[in-house]
């Protein structure tokens, strides 16, 4: 997708008219309007009110998407969606809108606006370009001082016309929170269905709204806990074919599949280190298992760990120099902090109960885990260990995975009893914002992709 | 298991029933998945392998169980266990050609991949003690199945302490 950021150049031509006839009333003198923002932090501060009418076409055409003016509709929606989903803004229902005349794109009507009491206001449009590719424009106004805040378009092929939404969305959140965007990106999971005592899992691929949802294996052999690779273009994950538990890299593109490390006892908890040329994963042998890496173009593992206990599940820090992992070596579960040679393993959760599945954020500050108690919950801790906060309360919720802006947790929350269904969740860090993502079947370890490019 | 114990006597009746009669099936019955996992205790054995000495059903008819139980998070072989693992190692010793592999299987209490290193630990234990009964580790393999497959579906003690296993299958 190519994108390009304060200047439409195609569009400034075509949506020529009322560029130079915005009517601003200026300020009064030394009154400073209020910057409009959004607060991220803190306690629950009230959602702000935006309007996100449809964005208009000036021609209608069809194209493999659908026609030009339905799309509009669709890309107005999925802002809103995104929006609405980070807890953060409360987009204005459809029956307090008003349809957006092409020639308005850039020349909001703050007056009826600002009746509405939306504080911000996204409009848009979209056009067919000749070499069949879509541009999609997004204006972001703030509604009160009645100035345009941001703008950006997006030129996608027809196949990508959501993503379009979503990179608007992900605009007008950062322009409004001062966060990194998250809502172009995409989630990699197990999805599951049958009766509980043997569940079929399938590897599947969606953006991370649940749309584009596509299965990547057939579902004979049991798979668990796949990782994007950092580039995206594979995905490595833990699969019993042949009833030999190993990891395996599924390449995106092709389909293909290779084995990560032959010849080798059981291994399982694979994950990519931040710049794609290690798989930390961890092998059973003989009853013990260790955190091991391996270049992930194969060849000899090195060990990381030696204690006799169970050390698993480990993650990278950011920078690639720390790797949190989870170790019962003094007894239950608890979460260590080592160097990503092995060296320095030092014990960082000392709260009550168990915790499992440490998860370094993709902004380094905060370690995400499943705390065991009589439930699963998902918390954060600091990175150097304290600051716990646990963010939810299902029955059982594991296994964390950080949106790419580290202010959001995918994770799966499994029902009590013989049902044996589990589906995926997404929560924010202040854990009051929590929505189901939904999927075709039920579905387990979702991984959250980086930002796509 | 009392369960599965009697469909699976009913199920060898019928075999019986049916070897009687001498009349091919009508229909074959699809060949069973090389590649799918069916997990522990799946009965998946032909029908007629079932009267075959040195078969799986033959040994699970043998012993005292193929399956042992442990407890909470715990991976050791108890007293209870023990005896079940001795009567195991005495039909391995009379089918000295005979090869298994020993499942280990956890509670759906525990987080996913501790639950596969808990699940090797159950199968090593089983494994070791076998080996200790003076059974060739070469005859002997283990897979971990972690919660991916209880026998016991609800979310209890009682269903707990029987997902809590270790499961000998012997390979044909």
């Amino acid at each position: 997708m190519r994108y390009f950021g304060r200047l439409l150049a195609a569009a400034a031509t075509l949506v020529a008219i009322p560029a130079l006839a915005q009517q601003q009333p200026a300020p009064a003198p030394g009154q400073q309007p209020a910057p409009l923002e959004v607060s991220v932090t803190g306690g629950v501060s009230e959602p702000m009110p935006i309007a996100i009418p449809p964005m208009p076409t000036a021609a209608v055409v069809q194209t493999p998407a659908g026609s030009t003016d339905a799309l509009g509709r669709q890309l107005s929606d999925i802002v809103a969606n995104d929006l609405k989903g980070s807890g953060l803004f409360t987009p204005l229902s459809p029956g307090r809108l008003r349809a957006v005349a092409f020639p308005e794109v850039q020349a909001p009507a703050f007056d009826f606006w600002g009746g509405t009491g939306a504080q911000a206001l996204v409009q848009g449009f979209v056009r067919a370009n000749g070499d069949g590719t879509l541009t999609v424009g997004c204006y972001l106004f703030d509604v009160s001082s009645r100035i345009e805040l941001t703008r950006q378009g997006f030129v996608v092929p027809p196949s990508d016309w959501r993503r379009a939404g979503h990179k608007c969305a992900d605009m007008v959140y950062t322009r409004l929170t001062g966060e990194g965007p998250y809502f172009d990106s995409r989630i990699v999971y197990v999805s599951e269905t049958g009766p509980k005592a043997k569940r079929i899992k399938r590897l599947a691929i969606m953006d991370q709204d649940g749309a584009n949802h596509r299965f990547l294996t057939n579902g004979q052999s049991i798979v668990l806990t796949p990782r994007f690779a950092p580039n995206q273009q594979s995905i490595v994950y833990m699969s019993y074919v042949g009833k030999v538990p190993a990891i395996y890299v599924y390449d995106i593109g092709s389909g293909r599949q290779r084995l990560v490390a032959q010849n080798v006892a059981t291994t399982f908890a694979p994950r990519f280190s931040p710049d794609g040329r290690y798989i930390l994963f961890s092998m059973a042998t003989g009853g013990n298992t260790d955190i091991y890496r391996v270049s992930s173009q194969g060849g000899a593992p090195q060990r990381l760990t030696t204690s006799p206990g169970i050390d698993t599940g480990g993650s990278y820090s950011p920078d690639g120099s720390k790797i949190v992992f989870e170790s019962d070596r003094s007894g239950g579960q608890q979460l260590y902090v080592m160097n990503a040679d092995g060296s320095n393993q030092q014990r960082i959760s000392f709260g009550g109960g168990r915790y499992a599945t440490p998860v370094w954020s993709p902004r380094g500050d905060l370690i995400a885990f499943t705390k065991l108690g009589g439930q699963f919950r998902i918390g954060v801790m600091n990175a150097g260990g304290g600051g716990e906060k646990i963010l939810t309360n299902g029955w059982q919720d594991e296994g964390p995975s950080w949106s790419p802006n580290g202010r959001v947790i995918t994770f799966f929350r499994s029902g009590q009893g013989g049902s044996g269904k589990a589906d995926l969740w997404m929560v924010d860090l202040t854990g009051q914002v929590e929505n189901r993502i939904k999927t075709p079947l039920d579905g387990s370890d979702p991984a959250w992709g980086p930002l796509r490019p | 298991m009392m369960t599965k114990f009697t469909t699976l006597l009913a199920a060898t009746a019928l075999v019986a029933i049916a070897g009687c009669a001498k009349k091919p099936p009508a229909q074959l019955p699809p060949a069973p998945s090389q590649t799918g996992d069916t997990g522990a205790g799946t009965q998946t054995g032909q029908a007629n392998d079932q009267m075959t000495p040195g078969s799986d059903a033959d040994f699970r008819r043998s012993v005292t169980s193929n399956t042992v139980n442990f407890g909470v998070d715990q991976f050791d072989i108890d007293p209870t266990a023990r005896a079940i693992l001795d009567s195991q190692a005495a039909w391995l010793a009379r089918y000295p050609n005979v090869r298994a592999t020993i499942e280990g299987h956890c509670d759906e209490r525990g987080t996913r991949e501790y639950n596969l290193a808990l699940g090797d630990k159950r199968a090593n234990s089983a494994k070791n003690y076998l080996v200790a009964k003076g059974i060739s580790p070469a005859r002997l393999t283990t897979i971990s199945y972690g919660k991916e497959r209880p026998v016991a579906l609800g979310s209890d003690e009682s269903s707990y302490a029987q997902n809590r296993r270790a499961v000998t299958v012997v390979l044909n």
